[in-house]
């Protein structure tokens, strides 16, 4: 038994995204429509040159026919994956084992989320029935415990700490202002941030990804057949994935100041692609930034960061676009916005204009040109019990 | 031998200042305050919590369990199960409910008295009245349970001598009926006269008329508690219990419909029983609620709901299933219900849908080593530290197509070492 992965194996030829909003006026068939006619036209092929389809949605449907009644798929399989917030990287991972696997030439992976119409305010899972002794707390609220957590392992004062969680929002509204597909196009200062109220533990809205429509799709194909649909396809160099089982929630040594799922994602998918230091090896990181004390936690478990250490590297800027590794270019869940299924896919569209050169001038990351890797991380669940996503893409 | 075993108490944690309903309501209001059941408790909650105290320490096991309430939760379903159920009581003693009048208490008290082996016997009320009227400012929110038994297993503390009752049929509270001679005591003879009823000068008037010295008569805490209605009998009672010395005589009469009398002689064994959580130490904590939410608690004035969507009410069968954590909080490892824990960490969350809200929330270490996180309750938001010791409550976490969502929560212990077994050692 052994994670093999399927390095170099798979490319992906062809990307679209939405703009991520609040799309009132438009629906997840709207949305889906529009990602794919991008990701179909960057490739060159048709709906009905793809002969897979994998979808992921979180809760705006159920069933591939969720993506086949509004394409007009002719005799496709459509299959809907659903895995938290890693709905979309999800969708992914199962598109590309089914080229390498030789089963399909083409498949296509799609994320959409319809977050807006539900009319609450947040994200809402479906109520499964239970015996009704579930923990009812908003996820802003579970993660708002890592940040004292984490606050009093390493010693970081109250005003301090922050700052630092200020600092990763502030950067992540200045790369999402750059962005024209973001959904929040405002810079906020760390002084702003710090003054806003609090809505959970210690966070503010501000703390928080932002709530958005959106849709996002790949095109992915055989390695070998890459250059038949673009001169500049982006190689799978690793997939990752873990499904906690919850024990964190019920282990009284977890001190919620790590992802222990994220971890062990990070160390298979750097095992995949042969990464040994990926602070240096990496060009950019896009990360699930779903509160700014997660963005903290995960530059450790994803090695960017020594143990104690991350808070102080934010502070110096490290992880600006401009510092030595570029964590969330395109603004991040917080700024870019978080329909659930289609975040993963949003990420891989950042790498996948970022190594090709395609992202524009003003928001080019420093490592462009030295470096070709990128890493894509993406979780769904609370600390203690969460799944973790961690790909790894390059350019050949 | 038949009497009294063990009794306990739960008095809420929070306290409506009378004052202050006279300027909202438009009148009434008073001087004093009342007990408040949280919007999380209700008459099964609360009983849980009184016969939780009754029975801790006590070795005699439950074969018999009475509830006694008219603000029961259901009406057709059964509700002493529930309470059945949090006490993990074996699945071969009945439970039963006596519900609808004030009266429905002596009633249960009467069975047990009659009954064999031990018998529980739970009263518990929430009083609500129309805003600015007498009852809103005269209730009060309790619970009390009496375990009875025949001394085979734990010592009885005070046995019982006598009961009487004479019934009349009176189209209001207040009838006073001539019935304690019945009882067949002399009034000297009566070391601590209890008078129960709604009708606060009603039973002033019977105390008087009784022939007991003033000094011997039990206060009815009308100016912290209030009168806890089917609860009130039982509190008082609990009250006297706590207050008396070996071999003393103690007479509970209750007026309601007619009138009721238990005369009780205290025993040897009352010297080295200790309650858990008196009912003096009961009054003298607790904390104020503000007229404005004690109004929303009892859904008099509906407030706007965090924009969340509102939780579906418990699968039936799922609750069936998981009854052993559900409702007695029972792990593999163990019982967590009768543990206390440490607040490792914890969390104000503003946006989370709640009866009301903030909820807040921690992750509660237990002292045997298991973890839970969990939802705290009587407990303001800005009071929650880091190593603040914790006890298991059992509440109402919300009710959804009229089904109540029960599970335990945690609260702060509050009295440390001020009422005997209850406090921390």
């Amino acid at each position: 038994m052994a994670s093999h992965g399927i390095r170099d194996r798979v490319a992906i030829v062809g990307m679209g995204c939405t703009r991520f909003a609040e799309h009132f006026d438009k629906s997840a068939d709207d949305l889906m429509r529009e990602a794919t006619a991008e990701a179909f036209t960057g490739a060159g092929v048709t709906k009905d040159d793809v002969d897979a389809y994998w979808l992921g949605t979180a809760q705006s449907g159920m069933s591939g026919i969720t993506l086949a009644r509004p394409l007009q798929l002719e005799g496709k399989p459509v299959t809907r994956v659903e895995n938290y917030c890693a709905t979309g990287s999800e969708a992914l991972r199962q598109a590309a084992y089914a080229v390498a696997s030789g089963a399909y030439d083409v498949a296509m992976a799609v994320g959409v989320e319809k977050v807006k119409d539900s009319g609450y305010q947040g994200l809402n899972a479906f109520p499964i029935p239970n015996d009704g002794t579930q923990r009812s707390l908003t996820a802003a609220a579970m993660f708002s415990m890592v940040a004292p957590a984490y606050a009093k392992r390493y010693g970081v004062g109250e005003d301090e700490m922050r700052t630092v969680l200020a600092r990763i929002a502030s950067k992540n509204h200045a790369n999402g202002a750059r962005n024209p597909k973001a959904q929040f196009r405002r810079e906020m200062s760390v002084e702003q941030i710090c003054g806003m109220p609090a809505v959970a533990g210690g966070l503010s809205v501000f703390d928080c990804a932002g709530v958005a429509d959106g849709s996002a799709a790949a095109v992915v194909v055989r390695a070998e057949d890459a250059h038949r649909y673009t001169d500049k396809p982006l190689l799978i160099k690793a997939l990752s994935f873990v499904a906690g089982n919850g024990s964190g929630l019920e282990d009284p040594g977890y001190d919620y100041t790590h992802f222990p799922e994220v971890a062990t994602s990070a160390a298979d998918a750097y095992a995949q692609a042969g990464v040994t230091d990926p602070r240096a090896e990496l060009a950019m990181a896009e990360v699930h930034d779903c509160f700014t004390p997660t963005e903290l936690v995960l530059m450790e478990d994803l090695g960017f960061s020594a143990r104690g250490t991350a808070w102080k590297e934010i502070l110096a800027g490290i992880f600006d676009r401009d510092g030595e590794l570029p964590v969330n270019p395109d603004g991040g869940l917080k700024s870019f916005g978080h329909p659930v299924g289609a975040s993963g896919l949003r990420m891989l569209y950042e790498a996948w204009l970022q190594l090709r050169g395609e992202a524009p001038e003003d928001r080019r990351i420093s490592t462009f040109g030295q470096r070709s890797l990128a890493l894509t991380h993406n979780l769904g669940g609370y600390p203690g019990e969460m799944v973790s996503f961690v790909g790894i893409v390059g350019t050949p | 031998m038949r009497g009294v075993v063990g009794w306990g108490v739960h008095l809420p944690h929070r306290r409506l200042d009378r004052t202050q309903i006279a300027s909202v309501a438009g009148g009434g209001g008073g001087k004093g305050t009342r007990t408040v059941a949280s919007y999380d408790e209700d008459s099964t909650t609360m009983a849980v919590a009184a016969a939780r105290a009754a029975v801790r320490g006590v070795d005699e096991p439950v074969r018999g369990l009475w509830l006694a309430t008219t603000s029961p939760t259901y009406v057709d379903k059964s509700n002493a199960t529930a309470v059945h159920a949090a006490l993990r009581l074996d699945r071969s003693t009945p439970a039963f409910d006596a519900v609808g009048s004030v009266r429905s208490t002596v009633g249960a008290l009467f069975a047990a008295i009659a009954g064999r082996c031990g018998v529980l016997v739970t009263a518990s009320d929430v009083r609500v009245g129309r805003p600015g009227g007498p009852d809103e400012a005269a209730g009060g929110d309790a619970a009390a349970a009496v375990f009875l038994g025949d001394g085979d297993g734990a010592p009885v503390l005070a046995e019982v001598v006598g009961v009487a009752s004479a019934t009349e049929e009176f189209l209001d509270r207040w009838r006073v009926p001539g019935a304690l001679g019945q009882a067949g005591i002399e009034a000297d003879t009566v070391d601590a006269l209890v008078v129960a009823g709604l009708h606060e000068r009603a039973c002033a008037s019977v105390a008087k008329k009784s022939g007991v010295a003033p000094d011997r008569i039990l206060d009815r805490m009308a100016g912290s508690v209030g009168n806890p209605g089917a609860a009130q009998p039982l509190l008082l009672l609990a009250a006297a219990l706590e207050k008396a010395q070996p071999g003393q005589t103690i007479v509970l009469l209750v007026l309601a419909d007619g009138a009721d009398a238990v005369v009780l002689r205290t025993t040897e064994a009352l010297a080295t029983y200790r309650p858990q959580r008196t009912v003096e130490a009961q009054v003298a904590s607790g904390a104020p609620v503000a007229y404005g939410r004690y109004l929303a608690w009892r859904g008099l004035l509906p407030v706007e709901p965090p924009r969340r969507p509102e939780p579906a009410r418990p699968s039936a069968s799922a609750a069936g299933r998981t009854a052993d954590w559900k409702f007695g909080l029972t792990t593999a490892e163990g019982v967590l219900a009768d543990q206390r824990g440490t607040v490792t960490t914890f969390t104000i969350d503003k946006l989370a849908y709640s009866p009301s809200p903030p909820v807040v929330f921690a992750v509660v270490d237990f002292d045997d080593g298991e973890r839970l996180p969990v939802e705290l309750t009587d407990v303001d938001a800005d009071e929650v530290q880091i190593g603040m010791r914790v006890e298991m409550t059992f509440r109402r976490l919300f009710t959804a197509d009229g089904i109540a969502n029960y599970f335990w929560k945690a609260r702060p212990l509050r009295d440390n070492g001020a009422s005997g077994a209850g406090g921390e050692v």
